[in-house]
This record gives C-alpha cells, structure tokens and sequence, in this order.
C-alpha cells in the first residue's frame, strides 16, 4: 500500500480542472499507453498573459492524477514564465510530499507544461535533446542528468523512481550510474580519440578506461575487472568478486564494458570474458 | 457494508476453527517438541496429526510432507534439491508466468551458470507444453510448472506435463499454493514429484506452509540444522501454525465441493455481469479451464492503481497487475507473456473469493464498479466514446 498524504488522496478522489479546453491557447502531451502513464494539459491565457484556466486528462495511478490536478491549480494566475519556473518538487511539496517510488508522476506534469508552452509559441517541443540512454521508457542523458541534479539522486534506483529511466530491462543501469558519476563531478577521463593507436597506446588506453570509467561502476556492486590480454581487437578480461555474479553480469560485459572500450578506445573493439 | 475481502489470492482469513486449534500452542502448550517431557509431547503429537491432515488433502502419504515457513521456501527448497542432488545437470525448465518465488530464484540461477527455459504461454494463458516437451534435453534437472496462477487462475495440465517430464527420468515439481483447496490436489494420480502448498492462502497463518516431496525422491535439506523434519529441514517446528495448517487442510478438504459450485457460480455471475455492464473489458485468461474463484477482468484507458484505491474507498479489497502498484513500471509478467495489450494491461483487477464471500457481495462490486470505471475513464486522454 503506498503512503499517500491526505492532499494527494484529496486530490486523486476529487480531481480539480478535469477536461478538455476546446479553444485552448496551448495543449502539452506527454507519456503513452505503453509507459503506463499520460498526460494531456490545457491552457488558456487572460489579456494580461496569464494563465486563466487550465484543464487535464490523465491516464496512470492516484499520484499521477493528483500531481495533474495540483498543477492545474498551480500554475492558474501566473504568466507562462513564472508557470515554467514550476519543478516537479514543487509539485510534490504542494502535495505534502509523494512517495518516492512515485516522484515520476510528477515530472510528467512539468513535461506537460513545458510542451503546452511550446505548443503555445508556436515553436515545436525540440525533439529530446540528448541521447536516448533508456530505450524502455525513452530516456536521454539530459534529462536523467537534470533530475539527478534537481532532486539530488544518488543511486540509479532514485533516477528510475523520478524518470523511471532504468525501470524495464535494466539494460542501461551502467550509463546511468555514470551520469550520477558526472554529475557529481567524478571525473571522466578526456581520453576520446579516433586516432589510429598503436598497440601499446591501445592497451594503455584500454587500462586507463577500465580504471577511470569500468572499475568505478562495478566496485559500486562490489566487483572488479582485470584485463588478461588484449589481441588485435579482441579483449580479454575476467570479472572478480560478486561482480562475476551479480545481476548485471551479462550486461556489464557486453553492454557496458564493451560499449565503454568503443567509446573510448576503437569501435572495433570486442570484449570477451575468461572464466577461472 | 462491512469490507468486502475479494483478494483471497494474496492471502486470507484466518477461519476461527483454525483459529482455536492453533492457540492452545501459543499458549499453554509452548513445549519444545523435540524435549522429553509431557508438555513436549502434546506438541510432538499434533504436528504428527497436522501432517497426516496435510497429506490427506493431497493423497500423500504422512512421511512425505515437510513443513516449512512459507510457500516460498518450499518452491526454493524444491529447485535447491534436484540441482543438488544431481550436480552434473545444468538445465531447469520453467514457464514465464511462475509466481517469484520460482520466476525469481530461476532468475539467480541463470545469472549462476545454470541454463533456464521459460516456457512461454498463449494469449489465454495457456501453457506451450510441446515446446516444454521439446526443450527437455539430458541435462535438464528439474521441471517446475505452477499449477494454477495467483494472477488469473489459469490451470495449467500438471499431470500431463508430469507423465512426460518423470517418464524420462526427470524430476517435476510444482508450484501448487493457488491450486490447493480450490480444486482437488492428488498428487498419485498428478504424478508429481514435489509439490507446494501455502497455509495463509487457505485460511492458516502467514509463515507456514508444507513441501510434499515423493517417498524415494533423492532430498537435500536447504535450510540446514537440527534433526527436525526427519533431517530434511532444520529450525524449531513453528509448532501452532502447523497445528493451523493441518486443521485448515483438513477444512479445505471438506470445502472443496462449495468452491466448485457455489463460489464458482458467484465468479462467473461477477464476470458476466462486468461485461455486460462495462463496455472495453474483457477477462485475462483462459475461462474454461481456471480456479474456480479467481477472475482477471482488463478495463482499458485506465489505470489499476486508480481502481483498486477507489475500490478501497468503498470498502473493496482487489489487486491489479498494474505496474504502479508493484513499484517497478511495467505491468505485471504474467498478463505480459500473456501478450494482453498495454491498453488493458495496465487497467486489470483481480477478484479472487473465497468460501467466505457472500452473493450480496458480488451485487456490490457490480454496483460499485461500473462508475468508477466510468470515472477514470473520463479522467483519461485515451478514453474515446
Ligand atoms: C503461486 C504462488 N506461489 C508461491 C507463493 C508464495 O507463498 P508464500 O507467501 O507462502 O511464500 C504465492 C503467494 O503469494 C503464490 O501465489
């Protein structure tokens, strides 16, 4: 049973500005079926540039349906630029706070606004700047890096409750413990080049990415990597510690330490995994 | 109204026969019953009761029963032993739909080096048990297959895949915590050769609950100590609620007639009358060949989490596959093998009675629901008229 303050369950069972604004000055759609939650928000501005009335249609739980019917009420009376400066915490603290497994629910409600904004100026929503790191739930870079920044998120479970980016397959658990890195300032190594490498330069920087980037995301998980050899393109390495059995296992090789070593080593690069 | 508990399938009520039957070791009776005295015989003598009432129930025999802590347990203790037993076997098969304590465990297993099937269903729920028949090979361990599932009650054919699976010498276990005391269990003429019950989903405590292991089964304790269960499970026997377990088997037996007619009748009256009151729905899983108490009913547009706290306020106790109940995002593994489309995933509730229930309360969910479908829908982007 989720723990839901009285404003929340207030505004679940009784929804305020519920509807559609059939001459709506702006209309923001986010989310999908398949998400498992939507959202339609309406606005309709006064003379002055303030927002007159706002209307929802949400699909998704009490605390999705809630978050919509406070922004309504939020945003109602200011001007666009004040309505955007509106973040999902404050979404969440006129509700008396949502559980944090939910706090998605409420960066729904800022996507909204933001597109309905946009929809009003005539410009198109930007196609999600970034790049995609989630593919279940359509996640970018950017917008994991904002909410962990916004909201202090510190494990890659905090970043699926409030994005639900790493909520499906669990496959891109990796980069987004690496964005928690970069955004508190571990550092990456500026090691990016495409030139042709020697081998010793190759396996220096096969090192140095493993030490810099690799080591870091699986000792979180208690494990270690160490690399056995490194032929053509082909590179070697046996896990150690719980890492070998953890979760993330088949992942971690292929989908991230493979993906790592292209990155910033070659694109050729293969990873394979020696066994005791 | 007083609280109307439709969600036997996530636990039940403890029946007050049990109840009394149990207390006495709680109370006075606290012997351990391993001691050597009076008050540890009483104990000694009704959990040898207690088992004799569970294999009883299931046509075992009493030295064929294990108590364990919980339906959970049991499942883990029967994978732990066929690997154990047979080390040079690396291969289990299982189905998609299995309840955690299965899905999970396989899960670990195949991060562990062992290889596993998940075996999948059709969009009724019905089990592809010739592509289970054809992933058998000569180094597969164990077959473990549920026999009803907690989520839409479908059956799935445990005899049938039990003839084949032991005809080639492999070991079958199955997960049968929502078959047992809704149907009749046999597990002589099922064939099995493990088999799980769970005692709060038949009217016993939480945190009890038996593993029927076939006599001549090659075992391997899983939680390993004392002399307790013949050696076969370790840990001070939670001597009142295998007390409990017994009784409730023994009442399960009794009750099994009212399942299939009364309780029956009262889940397909709510079906139909849902149907027909309530336009885009339609039950996940297979109707004819089902428990008789659980239904599965998908509303599309809607969401689960929405429904079931609207129910709640109205004094209604259901559950929802619906992924923002669980915490994780995506709706629930079982209605996803199933391939029910996210439109109606995402908006599924489950009733499920038991002989509890009562007529007047199927009138009241099919009075109370409809409008709060309607409700949400209207609340919804996706709901077109
Ligand atoms: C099919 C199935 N298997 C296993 C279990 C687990 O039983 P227990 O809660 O006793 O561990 C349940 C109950 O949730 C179940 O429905």
């Amino acid at each position: 049973m989720w723990e839901y303050t009285d404003k929340v369950k207030e505004h679940f069972l009784n929804p305020r500005n519920v509807g559609v604004i059939e001459d709506a000055d702006g209309v923001g759609e986010v989310g999908s079926l398949a998400c498992g939650d939507a959202l339609t928000l309406y606005f309709k501005l006064d003379d002055q540039g303030r927002i007159k009335d706002a209307k929802f249609q949400t699909f998704g739980c009490a605390s999705a349906i809630a978050s919509s019917s406070a922004l309504t009420e939020m945003i109602k009376g200011l001007t666009l630029e004040e309505a955007q400066k509106i973040t999902n915490d404050d979404i969440a603290k006129f509700l008396g706070g949502l559980p944090k497994e939910k706090m998605h629910c409420s960066v729904m409600g800022f996507d909204a606004l933001k597109h309905a904004v946009a929809n009003y100026r005539g410009e198109k929503v930007k196609e999600k700047e970034g790049t995609i790191v989630c593919e279940c739930f359509d996640v970018t870079d950017l917008e994991i890096t904002r909410a962990v920044k916004e909201n202090n998120l510190k494990a890659i479970e905090d970043v699926t409750n409030y994005t639900k980016a790493g909520g499906g397959c669990s496959k891109c658990h990796g980069k987004i413990q690496e964005l928690i890195d970069e955004a508190w300032h571990h550092k990456k190594p500026k090691v990016k080049s495409n030139k042709k490498l020697t081998n010793v330069q190759k396996i220096k920087l096969i090192e140095e990415t493993l030490e810099k980037v690799i080591r870091p995301s699986l000792k979180r998980d208690h494990g270690n990597i160490e690399l056995v050899d490194v032929d053509g393109d082909l590179v070697s390495v046996k896990l150690h510690g719980s890492c070998a059995f953890c979760s993330k296992s088949p992942i971690t090789l292929k989908n991230f330490v493979e993906s790592k070593l292209k990155e910033y080593v070659s694109h050729d690069i293969l990873v394979e995994e020696v066994k005791e | 109204m007083k609280l109307v508990y439709a969600d036997n399938n996530a636990t039940t009520q403890i029946d007050s026969i049990v109840l009394d039957e149990m207390l006495p070791f709680l109370k006075e009776y606290y012997g351990n019953p391993s001691s050597m005295y009076g008050l540890a015989e009483k104990s000694g003598t009704k959990i040898k009761e207690a088992r004799q009432r569970v294999a009883a129930l299931i046509n075992a025999s009493e030295d064929e029963i294990i108590f364990t802590s919980c339906g959970t347990e049991s499942n883990n203790t029967a994978v732990h032993a066929a690997l154990e037993k047979q080390p040079e076997k690396k291969h289990i098969i299982t189905t998609r739909v299995e309840h955690p304590a299965i899905k999970s465990l396989c899960e670990r297993l195949a991060r562990n080096g062992y290889r596993v099937t998940f075996v999948p269903v059709d969009k009724k729920g019905n089990l592809d048990t010739q592509l289970l028949f054809k992933s058998i090979t000569k180094d597969t361990a164990i077959v473990s297959v549920m026999w009803a599932n907690n989520e839409t009650g479908v059956l799935f054919p445990v005899q049938e895949i039990a003839e084949d699976v032991r005809k080639k010498g492999i070991v079958f276990h199955t997960d049968a915590v929502q078959a047992v005391g809704k149907i009749p269990v046999d597990v002589k003429s099922a064939g099995v050769d493990m088999l799980t019950l769970s005692g709060h989903k038949i009217h016993a405590p939480k945190g009890v609950a038996a593993l029927y292991v076939r006599k001549g089964l090659p075992f391997a304790s899983y939680l390993i100590g004392g002399h307790q269960e013949r050696g076969r499970r370790g840990g001070t026997e939670n001597v009142a609620s295998i007390v409990a377990l017994g009784k409730a088997c023994q009442l399960a037996g009794s009750r099994l007639e009212v399942m299939n007619t009364k309780i029956r009748a009262m889940r397909d009256r709510l079906e139909n009358e849902l149907l027909e009151k309530i336009p885009n729905s339609a039950i996940n899983g297979n109707r004819e060949n089902r428990v008789p108490s659980t239904t599965n009913v998908g509303f599309n547009s809607i969401e689960g989490e929405a429904i079931l706290l609207m129910l709640d306020q109205l004094g209604i106790c259901a559950s929802s596959g619906s992924a923002c109940t669980s915490g994780s995002l995506e709706p629930s593994h079982v209605l996803r093998a199933m391939n029910v489309p996210f439109t109606s995933a995402h908006g599924s509730v489950r009733f499920s009675f038991s002989t509890y229930n009562e007529e007047k309360e199927v009138d009241y969910i099919v009075e109370k629901l409809p409008p709060i479908i309607a409700r949400l829908r209207e609340l919804s982007p996706f709901w077109k008229q």
